[in-house]
């Protein structure tokens, strides 16, 4: 298999490790209980691996389910087993933190598709026991949905007291209350949209192709062949993080200063600190993530459209619902910007549901909803705070 | 005393408004509310609390909206003007307006959504008929301040003030049915058992109960 063993840092063995073991809890779904697809394949066997924190309260009453964006994974609060960085929302989810693990029970599926354990394109492919590869059927965010929905049922949890999560995550929030009305008793979508803007799926394709003209990524079937388009997915990286920072972020953070010398080479090195921090962010990215998973999930982003798959009206995906709602954007978001929560809002209006809105003032761009942003943090422990009464869960489980 | 509408730092330093009280008064239990321009929450917090309502919020406020949401209530950034088009017809027991009215483009319009929306409609507002502000125009020839309209003309968000009459002439010709009007003086004290013109001297404010 190793013919190449070069091309693969001790990173990456470790990564290739959790996809068939990894550190977290998983339930394995066997091939009698598949899952249905949107395409009309089906993926069977499949599993769903997932983080918890906190303690399921006796009525199960007290789940809120954390939904993680296009590169996220289940480690929302506990250090990575791959990077050895902390959870991606640890700002957010823990003991005494807005999303309180002393009051709540969070559960985080890695999605289907993904790297880090659920069933994805580098799993074993009982069909022809080597990797899926490109053999993987494409899936959908109501796929991924489909799956943590067996999840639930296989935790034996009816009602979820919330939904959340920002931008794919926030994406899979609203897909989960169209989808399960009547098992979504409050969602918090941040930073998303109801369908994938014609300018995001032109960034998708973007990052698809650097990975695919990569000749390391030998038309999917990179494992077998003991490579990986590093580079190629690297690139596909670097353009991403661009769409979730803003000019005025990037201004602020390097402006036009030079990375370790006085004065620009005339050559094609980073003489720039930006560029110098693109080239890492897409280097350390390639060692936590696969590139098949990178073009199936964003596929799976692409198709995102829930007016599409409700007669083009966006109000009859929530009709009838009873869903508490809080909506979240940010003002230097231009990759989910404002107006397209807003659309959600108009939409949740026209079929008369409970629906908050709060647009925070933020220079940080998309990521804002992963940083450091009070205004985020006292909204979600507000409305969460409120949900948790209206379900009678006040005082419950340690909470004050 | 009173503060004016529009600015949630101003609302919330006067969580007991009188004009706020009377209106949660005309809200019967457990019905469904949607309060525009609810600054703060403070009315949505009475009817939580007192009355078991379902409320909702719009707040054009974001820093309002942003401080409702903290709370646990329900509220959206909107504008009264733009965003009510939204909402089914009679998606609501009541929709409350509570000093907001004169502070919109297009009053009327927002009257009529207003009664599209809420089988009930509840407005209040300043009354621009107040002897003060009478007396201060006709004395002292300079548009008049009064507690109920502190700020200075070229900076007031008020650019549609009415009277009591002016009002009502309105919902008459609207064809809204006044079921209830009451109006206020400074001292937040009901002016009842007067006649019309008498209210719209001496009462400071006006809260309105509507119906079609």
């Amino acid at each position: 298999m190793n013919e190449n063993p070069g091309a693969e840092s001790f990173a990456e063995l470790k990564r290739r490790e959790q996809i068939t073991n990894p550190q977290s809890e998983v339930v394995h779904f066997p091939a009698s209980e598949g899952l249905p697809l949107d395409s009309g394949a089906v993926l069977a066997p499949f599993s769903v691996a997932y983080q918890t924190y906190g303690t399921l309260n006796a009525d199960k009453s007290n789940l809120i389910l954390v939904c993680h964006a296009l590169t996220g994974d289940q480690y929302v609060a506990s250090t990575h087993p791959v990077t050895g960085k902390p959870g991606w929302w640890e700002t957010m989810v823990g003991p005494g933190k807005p999303i309180d693990t002393d009051r709540y029970f969070v559960v985080c599926p890695n999605v289907i598709g993904g790297c880090m354990g659920s069933t994805g394109p580098s799993s074993l492919n009982p069909a022809t026991g080597r990797a899926y590869g490109p053999d993987f059927p494409v899936i959908t965010l109501r796929d991924m949905v489909r799956a943590q929905a067996r999840l639930l049922d296989y935790l034996g949890v009816d009602q979820v007291l919330s939904v959340i999560g920002g931008s794919m995550g926030g994406m899979q929030v609203l897909e989960w209350a169209a989808s399960y009305k009547d098992r979504v008793f409050s969602a918090i979508p941040i930073a998303c949209a109801a369908r994938h803007s014609s300018q995001n799926i032109a960034f998708h394709e973007v990052g698809r192709q650097a990975v695919m003209a990569d000749p390391d990524w030998c038309g999917g079937l990179y494992l077998e062949e003991g490579k990986n388009p590093r580079k190629g997915l690297a690139v596909a990286r670097m353009a991403a993080h661009i769409t979730y920072l803003s000019d005025r972020a990037l201004h602020t953070k390097f402006g036009r200063n030079l990375q370790d010398r006085e004065e620009v080479t005339f050559g094609f090195d980073a003489d720039f600190q930006v560029e110098s921090y693109l080239r890492h962010q897409g280097m350390s990215f390639v060692d936590r993530f696969d590139a098949n998973s990178y073009l199936y999930i964003t596929r799976a982003m692409d198709y995102f459209d829930i007016a599409a798959d409700h007669g083009g009206v966006l109000a009859n995906a929530f009709a009838g619902t009873k869903t508490r709602f809080c909506l979240i954007s940010f003002t230097s978001d231009w990759l989910f910007p404002t107006e397209e929560s807003r659309e959600v809002v108009h939409a949740l209006n026209a079929v008369a549901a409970n629906v908050s809105f709060v647009e925070i003032d933020s220079n940080k761009g998309h990521d804002a909803f992963l940083l450091h942003e009070p205004e985020l943090f006292d909204t979600v422990r507000g409305f969460l705070g409120a949900a948790a009464r209206q379900r009678g869960l006040a005082g419950a489980g340690g909470g004050a | 005393m009173d503060a004016p509408v529009t600015t949630p730092q101003q609302r919330s330093a006067d969580t007991a408004r009188v004009d706020l009280l009377l209106i949660a008064e005309m809200i019967a239990p457990g019905s469904r509310v949607l309060d525009i321009g609810c600054g703060d929450g403070a009315l949505l917090r009475i009817l939580a609390d007192k009355h078991g309502v379902d409320g909702r919020g719009i707040e054009l406020s974001q820093a309002g909206v942003n401080q409702c949401v903290a709370q646990g209530l329900s509220v959206i950034q909107g504008d009264a003007d733009t965003d009510l088009v939204y909402y089914p017809d009679m998606a609501f027991d009541y929709a409350i307006l509570s000093r907001t009215i004169q502070a919109t483009r297009n009053p009327r319009h927002v009257l009529e959504q207003l009664l599209r929306i809420g089988r009930r409609v509840v407005v209040s507002f300043p009354n621009f008929g107040h002897w003060r502000v009478r007396l201060q125009l006709l004395l002292g020839g300079q548009m008049p301040h009064t507690d109920t309209l502190p700020e200075h003309w070229y900076s007031t968000p008020n650019i549609h003030l009415c009277t009591i009459k002016d009002f009502l002439a309105l919902c008459d010709d609207m064809g809204a049915h006044v079921e209830k009007a009451v109006a206020l003086n400074a001292n937040g004290t009901k002016l009842v058992s007067m006649p019309l013109s008498t209210q719209n001297l001496f009462g400071e404010q006006a809260v309105f109960l509507l119906s079609r």
